[in-house]
């Protein structure tokens, strides 16, 4: 027997949740629409391919972009030689001000305060390291996003207490939820060291209202704990209500500064996870230096730093990919929403995100997460989607699952969609809107594909839609 | 509402010890390059950087390649249909095709003896991170590993820092060319138990930082006894394996295993391509151990550091261009050797000799008869005098927690010829000045011709940049301290 260490041999890593089991189904019979026209669809994965045309046009026209064209090669021995953990300054130059811009230039970010890590992953680690000892711990509202609990805790050991958010009120963080948390943690001898937020809100797709951002600024300066904001789907807002950054509040509340710390990443907003773009900005100085130099554990490949210093510095096309990403966010949103209404699923009203929170409490046997885990084995193995289910986020409330639709073309989308509708009328017709039901009606709405639906409708980001999609249905 | 200023208070312990390793002193040689750094036009009395071990001399290969390979880029018109592909891919397993190209480079550059299989390759944020990481792997807060000294000065932090490891050092010493004997890792064991430190492994660097040397078979063997022997990990270090430029051969603890009876889980190697590409910017680490639930952990624990897809196809490209990287390893092996010999005969000729070495981007400079006494503070006197009247920034021996004053790591691989001779040449000028001026002061010694110990007394005409000993704030900005760069 030979003796690893204790991190190595615990289940801290976090991969035996259900979140990653219905990846294995998925990988064994994936679907593609010649091959494996049968295969599981993909809906569980946070991926924004919406935009990759636009993307792929402005690196064909800047071959300097890339150190391995005629064009920029003179460039390539500096940029390989270059490791100072400081980053390329044209990279956090132009990541400053990418951030700016998707906070509508309300805010500016100072680019010497711009740290690399390896992904939002390693970012979260990193803050984690330098913010907290074993033991102590991050208040974190549910639902959210499972790799936290690896991520912050894994080999920090630091400790995560769930601050419960109930559907009665939208899954809103209320003060009473916060004190409740803290008060807890305090009962079981923890020491909290801060509190994470997700805003824009994964899995939910929603954002924080200013007076609740407020709300947690007073609560985490009243406590003198960290407050850590994870903003990696900031650019994914794509209807109103306008998305508002913790730097933004800052500018118009009383706080301590030192207390105040934003991750980020352009794996969400831009579309790049195999980049690995993490960035850690701080206001406390004390922390950017300590989270610089632990960035050498995971710092940005200067081959892809000068790629994006490229890219991010084009002003025109910034400007215009994070409108175009918007449109094409909000035009799949609402067509997938909509089309979900139509056989009587509604989910969570979100404006942001590359998924929906997926209502299907009245599908469950019984209000059980056994129930869940029923349904969802149904929805993998019958319906032939990976979908994240609830529990897998800590959601207090089963029911709820968690559905990306960003990360596939329109055909795969009406064939997904196709599924759910099968599904719901053969097995829950009693969820299903009456006009539906009839052959006639049904021929009709499997007809009305994505371009028919969007040019019926007032299709800006920035109007304000009706309420119900089926307002506009035809029948 | 109160707010307190004091927020060291609310930081981790981790965030506000000492042990990221950039307070030393070690460091002052560096703000002495900064603030006058080299060059051959518009500088030509700057401080010349010979601290970095930078691998600077094949790049002309590399691009050659690269204009002929477009589509060894994502972002060119030849490349470009697979953007989309790359961009997205997160997958820890990593780029089956940049597994194949590292397992078959690492072959190579085993010498063809030993098979690498790429189902074992683990990405990781540079050697950086793939030291870290094995060290999470393998022990617990508190225990320690054995590390021969002299050893890499990054290792303080990259396996005790955020991992609440302990280094317990293997004194290796000049009479025996700083072999890694039997005697001295019993020695260091024993010490350990002794004070009740759990020591979990030995990690070596084969080739040596700041040696240069590679281990022989029978200190291999040796090694491998003695790890399976207490039942502790061995983890080795192979990040310069290419930059071997003369015989005795590289031999990879790979090959080693292979002829010995040794339990395989007990053996990792961590590699990169930093050193033998030189790459660093690139951040290419990796971990292959023979331990399957070692790799499986590091496996998930490199998500935390993984390579850039960007640069993993741009490397499966160049790497499984088998002809490529055969005239690439040899040319480079040439130009090393080439440089390593300019560089110490050059020495030789002014009395300066070094230790033997046939592989690195570096040599180990004995500079102890130059010593007023053999101490510490006498080699970090004599390197003050080095980075401000002889210009060249080295690293002196303490840095690299040597037991013997008076050795330097000089590097030679990170500059143009011309740079060479400048160096050189004021090497040259400093010795034989030395030996002539025996008068400069009231307390000058007369210089013996046949040794060439340095009077400190004549040197303090011209020492009014020697710099005061101090520590450096954590807080200070160091824009290029070595530890800025994330390996040196």
């Amino acid at each position: 027997m030979v003796a690893m260490s204790k991190i190595a041999t615990g289940n801290g890593h976090g991969e035996n949740s259900p979140y990653f089991d219905g990846w294995k189904a998925y990988e064994t019979n994936p679907f593609h629409p010649t091959d494996r026209p049968d295969g599981v669809i993909q809906m569980g994965l946070a991926e924004n391919q919406l935009c990759f045309n636009f993307i792929k046009k402005w690196v064909v026209k800047h071959p300097e972009a890339s150190l391995c064209s005629a064009q920029g090669v003179n460039k390539f021995k500096e940029t390989a030689l270059f490791q100072d953990y400081h980053g390329m300054p044209e990279f956090r130059q132009s990541v400053a001000k990418f951030m700016g811009k998707v906070r509508g230039d309300r805010v500016k970010f100072d680019p010497d305060r711009i740290v690399m890590s390896g992904g939002a992953t390693g970012a979260h680690e990193m803050v984690a390291f330098c913010l907290a000892d074993p033991g102590e711990a991050f208040l974190v509202p549910t639902p959210y996003y499972p790799g936290f609990d690896r991520d912050l805790r894994w080999r920090t050991g630091v400790e995560l207490v769930p601050v419960v958010c109930e559907s009665s009120n939208d899954f809103k963080i209320t003060t009473n939820a916060l004190e409740t948390a803290y008060e807890k943690a305090k009962e079981a001898n923890l020491r909290v060291k801060g509190l994470l937020i997700t805003n824009p809100s994964n899995p939910l797709g929603t954002i924080l209202d200013r007076e609740t951002l407020k709300g947690i600024i007073e609560f985490i300066n009243e406590k003198n704990i960290h407050l850590i904001g994870d903003e990696i789907y900031a650019a994914t807002v794509f209807m109103e209500p306008e998305f508002v950054s913790i730097s933004e509040i800052l500018e118009e509340v009383e706080c301590n500064r030192d207390l105040i710390h934003i991750v980020y990443s352009l794996s969400k907003d831009m579309g790049f996870p195999g980049f690995r773009v993490g960035i850690v900005y701080s206001y406390n100085d004390a922390v950017v230096s300590c989270a610089r130099k632990m960035s050498s554990f995971g710092l940005v490949s200067t081959q892809t730093q000068h790629l994006i210093a490229s890219m991010l510095s084009d002003d025109d096309f910034v400007d215009n990919f994070i409108m175009e990403s918007k449109e094409r966010l909000f035009r799949r949103h609402k067509y997938f929403t909509w089309s979900l209404s139509q056989v009587g699923i509604g989910s969570l009203k979100s404006n942001a995100g590359l998924f929906i929170w997926m209502d299907l409490r009245k599908l469950l046997k019984e209000k059980t997460f056994e129930a869940e885990m029923d349904l969802w084995q149904v929805i993998i193995n019958e319906v032939k989607l990976n979908v994240s289910p609830g529990s897998s986020f800590h959601c207090n409330e089963p029911g709820w699952f968690r559905v990306c639709f960003a990360n596939m073309d329109d055909q795969t989308m009406e064939v997904a969609l196709l599924r759910i509708r099968t599904f719901m009328l053969e097995h829950n017709k009693a969820m299903v809107p009456r006009k539906l039901c009839s052959r006639s009606s049904l021929k009709l709405s499997f007809s009305r594909r994505q371009d028919d639906f969007m040019s019926q409708s007032i299709m800006s980001p920035h109007s304000p839609l009706p309420q119900s999609p089926l307002v506009q249905a035809r029948t | 509402m109160e707010f307190t200023r004091n927020s060291r208070q609310l930081l981790s312990k981790i965030a506000t010890n000492d042990r990221h390793g950039e307070n030393s002193p070690y460091f002052d040689g560096w703000k002495a390059y900064d603030s006058n750094p080299f060059h051959p036009t518009h500088n030509p009395h700057g401080v010349i950087q010979m601290g970095l071990a930078e691998n600077q001399l094949c790049f002309d290969l590399i691009e050659k390649w690269i204009l002929e390979n477009p589509d060894a880029s994502i972002c060119t018109a030849e490349g470009i249909d697979k953007f989309k592909d790359i961009a997205i891919f997160q997958d820890y397993h990593g780029l089956k095709e940049f597994r194949e190209g590292v397992a078959k480079f690492m072959r190579r550059v085993g010498g063809n003896r030993v098979k690498f299989d790429l189902n074992r390759i683990v990405m990781s944020g540079g050697a950086t991170g793939a030291n870290e990481t094995v060290m999470f792997c393998l022990a617990d807060p508190g225990d320690a590993f054995l590390v021969p000294s002299p050893y890499y000065a990054g290792f303080a932090r990259d396996l005790r820092w955020r991992t609440r490891l302990d280094i317990v050092p293997v004194d290796c010493r000049s009479s025996n060319n700083f072999r890694i004997t039997r005697a001295a890792l019993e020695e260091a064991y024993e010490k350990a138990r002794r004070s009740n430190i759990n020591v979990k492994g030995v990690i070596i660097a084969n080739p040596s930082n700041p040696l240069g040397t590679v281990l022989d078979k029978e200190t291999m063997r040796s090694l491998v006894s003695f790890i399976n022997d207490k039942n502790i990990h061995l983890v080795c270090d192979e990040i310069y394996a290419a930059t071997v430029f003369s015989s005795p051969r590289f031999i990879s603890i790979a090959e080693i295993i292979q002829d010995m009876d040794c339990n395989r889980d007990l053996i990792h190697i961590v590699y990169s391509l930093s050193k033998d590409m030189g790459f660093p910017g690139l951040r290419v680490g990796i971990v292959y151990s023979f331990n399957d639930d070692v790799m499986n952990c590091a496996r998930k624990m490199s998500s935390f550091g993984l390579v850039s897809s960007q640069t993993q196809f741009f490397l499966a490209s160049m790497l499984n261009d088998e002809e490529f990287v055969g005239n690439f390893l040899r040319e480079s092996s040439k130009r090393l050797a080439k440089r390593h010999h300019v560089f110490t005969k050059g020495l030789e000729r002014v009395g300066i000799s070094s230790l033997k070495s046939n592989a690195g981007l570096f040599f180990w400079m004995d500079m102890r008869p130059l010593l007023k006494e053999q101490t510490v503070e006498a080699e970090i006197e004599l390197w003050r005098v080095i980075i401000n009247k002889v210009k060249l920034n080295v690293s002196p021996g303490s840095s690299f927690q040597c037991s013997e004053p008076g050795w330097f790591r000089v590097c030679f691989a990170n500059m143009d010829d011309e740079t060479v001779r400048v160096a050189l040449e004021r090497i040259r000028q400093f010795v034989l000045q030395g030996k002539e001026k025996d008068d400069v002061s009231d307390k000058s010694k007369h210089w013996k011709k046949q040794n060439l110990r340095l009077s400190f007394s004549s040197v303090r005409l011209y020492d009014e940049s020697l710099m005061t000993p101090r520590m450096i704030s954590p807080h200070s900005p160091i824009p290029h301290s070595p530890l800025v760069r994330a390996r040196t």
